[in-house]
């Protein structure tokens, strides 16, 4: 009965052919035709046909401002980062073609893990070919048969296929709820091997986790702890190091997942972690040995951008900024949204049905802004949200525009 | 533990979830019979959790499609 929190309803023959292994997809092939049957432009084909800055693009043919891409801290076209990466690409070729164990660390596979150290202040760091592959890895390669993973209900995708993936005992508790992940880490067998994975920021909502308490509970119960910090590096906490610096509690987490392809602005997961024996997953982790390593020049923009965003805070003040004014005029505006407070980069503007949300997401591209439409099954309690995340290189007169934009679409919709 | 007497707490705690007032026998699904969307299987699972100071893991719930399946494993889970 668990399969219901990321399967799709019951297969069922729609129209002509003969039922085969594709036949399970038909109640969504069926519900996005009736979307789309109503005219609104497909929310999951949009083609962005040039891309002028972190802000803007021309989408569909449209001047946008992009409000839904990840990338907190504007670095996509840094002179920097850009420059290292063109040196990289003429210096060492377009691809490494091998595993990280074989041919494929190169110097800037190296040098990219230790900015990360650096980062962190941490002694390890190994870098995936994304964040879904360090999570799948890690986890996967951590916990095994016999083991117990206590986890928030509602962990990204690449958290549950890595649990799935190590055949682990998988406890979910209720969403950020410190007591109901108590209770579950008291029953678990004596001597079991227990992990606890948490998020900082929960990126369907926008809302941060309650990190010390959760992970002082944790280590009471002596479980280790993995903390996916993907929404909040670069950003969040004194240094960037995400909630859990934030919070006064990064020295009690022993993994810290992330990626690349938020704040730093390219392509790529690591894991960073203290732990004596890190290394040894180099060998073990199967989703780091059996694929390809990142490009050289994709780990020279990373290495340069996450150099420059340890001395980030001007910018950070301004994504603070930005976030807090977006939350304070949608909220004024009359528009539901996911945390009463401003708690990351993340604004998730919560629609009545899938189908007013998909009106009011055309209403915004035609108004000419880009933020993410996300539906069910893949959003908590099953609901329709328009998800924003700001840039720390939206201007004040930018987040002005956009809130003008929300409310003309908003009436446009008929949910104002 | 007693397979009625264990029958009997759950019967009582999966009235609320019950909208429908569907009549439960062994056989009833959870999905299928009752229509339990992820969020409801979560809570009910948590109350039973609760009730019987148990863990039910995803694991164990991907072998439990009906009522009566849920009954034998909370009562073996018991012990
Ligand atoms: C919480 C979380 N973890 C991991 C990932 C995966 O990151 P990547 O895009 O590098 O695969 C994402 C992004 O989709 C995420 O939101």
């Amino acid at each position: 009965m668990t399969e219901a929190v990321n399967q799709p309803d019951q297969p069922e023959v729609i129209e002509g052919g003969q039922p085969d292994l594709f036949s399970k997809f038909d109640p969504l092939i069926e519900m996005r035709r009736n979307l789309l049957d109503s005219g609104v432009e497909d929310p999951f084909s949009l083609v962005m046909d040039r891309v002028l800055s972190p802000t803007t693009a021309i989408c569909n043919g449209r001047e946008t401002i992009l409000l839904g891409t990840y990338n907190y801290m504007g670095m996509t076209f840094d002179p920097d980062v850009i420059e290292a990466g063109q040196k990289a690409l003429t210096d060492f070729g377009s691809g490494t073609t091998g595993s990280r164990v074989l041919n494929g660390t190169y110097s800037g596979h190296k040098a990219v893990e230790q900015a990360l150290c650096e980062f962190y202040a941490m002694d390890h760091a190994m870098v995936f070919s994304t964040g879904y592959q360090a999570n799948l890895g890690i986890i996967s390669t951590i916990a095994g048969k016999g083991d117990y993973i206590i986890l928030d209900i509602d962990s990204h995708a690449s958290i549950w296929d890595g649990c799935k993936m190590g055949d682990a005992e998988v406890v979910p508790f209720k969403h950020n709820d410190l007591e109901a992940m108590e209770k579950r880490l008291r029953r678990i067998p004596e001597g079991a091997g227990k992990l606890v994975i948490l998020e900082g920021v929960y990126s369907m909502m926008g809302d941060i986790a309650p990190l010390k308490e959760m992970i002082a509970v944790a280590k009471k119960h002596g479980a280790m702890v993995l903390v996916d910090e993907a929404h909040s590096m670069g950003f969040i906490g004194p240094n960037g190091r995400g909630v859990a610096e934030d919070q006064g509690c990064l020295d009690d987490v022993d993994f810290v997942i992330g990626t690349f392809s938020k704040s730093v602005g390219t392509v790529g997961g690591f894991c960073v972690s203290n732990h004596p024996k890190f290394e040894i997953m180099r060998l073990v982790c199967r989703p780091y040995v059996f694929t390809a390593s990142l490009p050289p020049s994709v780990v020279a923009t990373a290495c340069t951008s996450i150099r420059k965003l340890m001395h980030a805070a001007d910018k950070r003040a301004h994504l603070w900024e930005n976030s807090r004014t977006l939350h304070a005029a949608l909220k004024a505006a009359g528009f539901h949204l996911g945390t009463e407070t401003p708690q990351s980069a993340i604004i998730a503007v919560i629609m009545p049905d899938l189908e007013r949300g998909a009106a009011m997401w055309e209403a915004l591209l035609h108004e000419g802004l880009y933020v993410n439409l996300a539906r069910p099954p893949a959003t908590p309690a099953n609901m329709t949200l328009l998800r924003c995340s700001l840039c720390a290189a939206h201007t004040a007169e930018q987040v002005q525009q956009i809130v003008g934009m929300f409310q003309r679409a908003g009436v446009k919709a008929g949910i104002l | 533990m007693d397979r009625e007497a264990t029958k009997a707490r759950i019967d009582a705690l999966i009235e609320p979830f019950n909208k429908k007032g569907v009549a439960i026998t062994d056989a009833t699904r959870f999905t299928d019979d009752l229509e339990f969307d992820s969020l409801t299987i979560m809570d009910f699972v948590a109350a039973i959790e609760d009730e019987f100071d148990i863990i039910i893991s995803m694991n164990q719930q991907a072998e439990i499609e009906n009522y009566g399946q849920l009954i034998d494993a909370v009562v073996k889970l018991k012990g």
